[in-house]
């Protein structure tokens, strides 16, 4: 007999100021059961977590937990039922320790005015206990590794008698190795009974990690079932409603011997890297990839004169260039897309149409330095319309685009300059299949008019099908070069191998 | 010992003594209990000044209107007392001065918790107003004659050895009052769950919000304490000169703001103890007094308090600045 239901949502409706949210979405979730949440950005997810939190109480609907309805449904009876939501942020005080950050909460639920230090400790060590992990009780937060805070995170939340613990994006900012560990986490929780609530558009750990999957399009629910009903191709046209083709890039050289684009000679900032050595030619896409630590973003950094390189030397279409800062790399034509668009990225608070002149206010200004705010205007148009940045118009704030918008946002404004070389670090992190897909197709494009891309991802589907060859970076060195053949598998087993050798 | 060298509170100590040492070997005068005992009073003002502006720091903001809190208060409760030849315990004048510190606390918090504003820019209006308030509706004159209680306060003594022939050297009681209330403070934020909250808000606004805290209640305790703190210290400050003076204390806030972040509290929030604040007042008090033994004229004051100031922030932030970046 399978364990009761846990929580039941039927024919729940949300609209806000207008828009239609929610569409009558059903969702059940059994007791211990691990269940997928998966769909583009914008497809009412987030609004889901929090009809199900009772922070956006459902205008039609029924939301039942733990066997009875809620009525109304607010974010203490929510909580007093079992239901934990983890947010992307974790809501973690980064100056005290974990200890703190662990029994804090509960301090305050239960009115405590007096802090007892030794009943911090105790209640912070039964938290841990509930995951089976060991933390440094005494070291603030902060300086933890983004996974351990996550696990802080988690295990707070399991201190509430949490039944159903709901996880926003919780993979977004963790290497492979760090996502091992989540799910040995899940798997202990579900073996306790509890049940989870994963939220994610990484289809490949939606395949391994659930039991039963929803899918949300636009507010509605387009599927349910078994995860083993799915494949990825299957669950990427339910959540785009379109079917995706997986066409692996190819490059031609063209007629006659086109020089490099980009040569790097032993390039080098040790300790983070050195003796990087590779050419792009005219058109390629190349991929660089490696595990956190491997120099991959230092390298980036050093080619956009960030943090410029101490040895070794680059040439740019022949042309020997020194990069010692952003200026100098700008002007030979080098762009670079960050790896956090948020805060390294975009300007959030200002408007669509400041974040994508930005990069080429110097063309702009006319004499004296004045604007040319009708050529801007027309720019930005152009670029809203090419890339299919789906906004009301230019002026609404970037941080109000959803995260596959907002890229487009950013690679428009370094596009605009019409780069030489584009160097792009994991360009579709936190961003859904759907843009993942334009975001793809115009690099390709741009490839195909001549432009040298450089993609670094740890993203090895992405790396894989985009890229004309691929280099392996390993602590701080080109480790390997493979051509277009590369599988998954190839670069998968020759991550192992990084693991073994550095003794992870 | 690992574990010693990576407390701020540790290094401070370290320069206070070293600077004591080099004080000591040019004048030897320094090292005399008298000198001491009187650098222990002077250091008794900006220090319980710096207990107040220490919780706003580690809450994450900014004060700088609590010397014109002790302005009004001294020059209030001095004004009425010496008025009525008041005779009685000086525990009243305390607890006027004290009262009129957490109205005025209040006013910032009030400002500040009720329309989420920063608090530098509250308190560098309300700053102005307050002291303004005194000099326009009040009076502009010193008060030469304190009440009798008032100067018998001034004398007192918390502590005195030697004499039988000897010199008498004491403690004031300012000193007692000051460590009294820096072992209240250090218990509010150790002990207390509102104490935590205040480092809480530091931390993670959005976070403290989320643990069930009630911002606007830490802010308003923030300010009313902030404001209790500086009507005994304002008070105090007229005990020792003395008079009340309705254009004292005011621009004495960079000597407070100097030593808070000498001892380790960090501008921007979540960090900061009373170990540290207590070191970092011992440090600036040495600082400013010693100069004048070390033969540096004493106008150069101002202009290291600011060096210092600058230097203090700057360190941590170099040691930020280096860390590894998390991903």
């Amino acid at each position: 007999m399978p364990p009761p239901q846990f929580l039941e949502l039927d024919d729940i409706h949300k609209r806000f100021a207008g828009v239609h949210a929610l569409r009558g979405v059903d969702l059940s979730i059994r007791e211990g059961e691990v269940h997928c949440l998966a769909g583009e950005n914008g497809s009412g997810k987030s609004t889901l977590i929090k009809v199900i939190a009772g922070v956006h109480p459902p205008e039609e609907g029924r939301v039942r937990i733990g066997g009875s309805d809620l009525d109304p449904v607010t974010p203490l009876e929510s909580i007093r039922r079992g239901v934990q939501v983890i947010y992307q942020d974790f809501s973690l005080f980064p100056n005290l320790s974990v200890a703190e950050n662990l029994a804090l909460n509960n301090e305050v639920e239960q009115g405590r005015r007096i802090v007892r230090w030794s009943r911090i400790r105790a209640t912070a060590r039964e938290a841990l206990a509930r995951i089976r992990r060991e933390l440094p009780l005494h070291r603030p937060v902060g300086e933890l590794p983004v996974a351990d805070r996550q696990l802080v995170a988690i295990a707070r939340a399991l201190l509430h008698d949490a039944r159903l613990v709901i996880m926003d994006e919780p993979t977004t900012a963790l290497t492979q190795r760090e996502v091992e560990n989540l799910f040995t986490v899940i798997e202990n929780l579900r073996a306790e009974g509890i049940a989870i609530l994963f939220v994610s558009h990484k289809l490949r750990e939606v395949l391994r990690i659930s039991e039963r999957l929803t899918i949300l399009r636009n507010g509605s629910k387009v599927a349910e079932g078994p995860t083993t009903d799915f494949d990825e191709r299957s669950i990427t046209e339910a959540m785009t409603g379109r079917s995706v083709r997986d066409e692996k890039f190819h490059y031609t050289a063209g007629p006659g011997a086109r020089p490099p684009v980009l040569e790097v000679e032993g390039l080098g900032r040790p300790p983070a890297y050195r003796g990087v050595s590779f050419r792009v030619d005219p058109g390629e896409i190349v991929g660089i990839t490696g595990l956190l630590g491997s120099g991959r973003t230092e390298l980036a950094l050093g080619l956009f004169g960030l943090l410029p390189a101490r040895e070794g030397s680059v040439r740019l279409d022949g042309q020997p260039l020194r990069i010692r800062s952003v200026e100098e790399a700008l002007a030979a034509g080098i762009a670079y897309v960050p790896e956090d668009r948020l805060t390294e990225g975009l300007f959030l608070e200002q408007s669509i149409h400041r974040n994508i002149i930005a990069s080429i206010l110097p063309e702009l200004a006319g004499r004296f330095g004045f604007l040319d705010f009708a050529r801007a205007r027309r720019e930005v148009e152009e670029w809203i319309r090419d890339f299919g940045i789906a906004t009301p118009n230019a002026e609404v704030p970037a941080q109000s685009l959803s995260g596959g918008n907002q890229q487009r946002v950013l690679l428009a404004r370094w596009l605009a300059r019409t780069p030489r070389v584009l160097v792009l670090n994991g360009p579709t992190v936190g961003v859904d299949v759907g843009s993942k897909e334009a975001i793809h197709q115009r690099l390709r494009a741009l490839a195909a008019e001549g432009m040298a891309v450089l993609l670094l991802s740890d993203d090895l589907p992405e790396v894989v099908s985009n890229c004309n060859r691929v280099l392996l970076l390993r602590e701080g060195r080109l480790a390997a070069e493979f051509d277009e053949s590369v599988t998954e598998e190839t670069l998968n087993a020759h991550f192992a191998e990084t693991a073994g050798t550095a003794g992870v | 010992m690992g574990r010693l060298l990576r407390q701020h509170e540790f290094y401070v100590a370290v320069i206070l003594v070293g600077f004591s040492l080099l004080v000591g070997l040019v004048n030897p005068a320094f090292f005399s209990l008298w000198n001491l005992f009187a650098l222990l009073k002077s250091s008794a003002v900006i220090g319980i000044f710096s207990l107040g502006l220490l919780l706003v720091l580690i809450s994450g903001e900014i004060d700088i209107s609590f010397p014109a809190i002790g302005v009004v208060a001294l020059y209030l409760t001095n004004l009425f007392f010496s008025g009525i030849d008041y005779e009685g315990t000086v525990l009243l004048p305390f607890l006027m001065a004290a009262g009129i510190g957490v109205l005025l606390g209040s006013i910032n918090a009030f400002v500040i918790a009720r329309f989420q504003l920063p608090t530098l820019i509250v308190s560098l209006g309300t700053l102005s107003a307050f002291q303004g308030f005194i000099l326009t509706f009040v009076d502009t004159r010193i008060i030469n004659r304190l009440s009798d209680p008032m100067i018998d306060y001034s004398r007192s003594k918390a502590l005195s050895f030697g004499g039988e022939g000897g010199p008498v050297y004491s403690i004031h009681t300012s000193v007692l009052v000051f460590l009294l209330l820096a072992v209240v403070t250090w218990i509010l934020l150790r002990y207390t769950t509102l104490g935590r909250g205040v480092y809480a808000l530091g931390g993670d606004r959005q976070a403290t919000r989320r643990a069930g805290f009630r911002i606007w209640k830490i802010e308003t305790f923030i300010y009313l304490y902030v404001g209790f703190l500086a009507g005994i210290a304002g008070l105090i400050h007229s005990a020792h000169v003395r008079s009340g003076n309705p254009f004292d204390l005011v621009g004495t806030e960079l000597n407070v703001l100097a030593a808070v972040v000498l001892g380790g509290a960090r501008i921007g929030g979540g960090r900061g103890t009373v170990l540290g604040t207590v070191l970092g007042v011992l440090l600036i008090t040495v600082m400013n007094n010693s100069l004048i033994l070390l033969g540096i004229p004493s106008y150069w004051q101002r202009f290291v308090t600011g060096m210092v100031l600058i230097v203090a922030v700057v360190l941590p932030q170099v040691r930020h600045l280096r860390s590894p970046q998390p991903a």
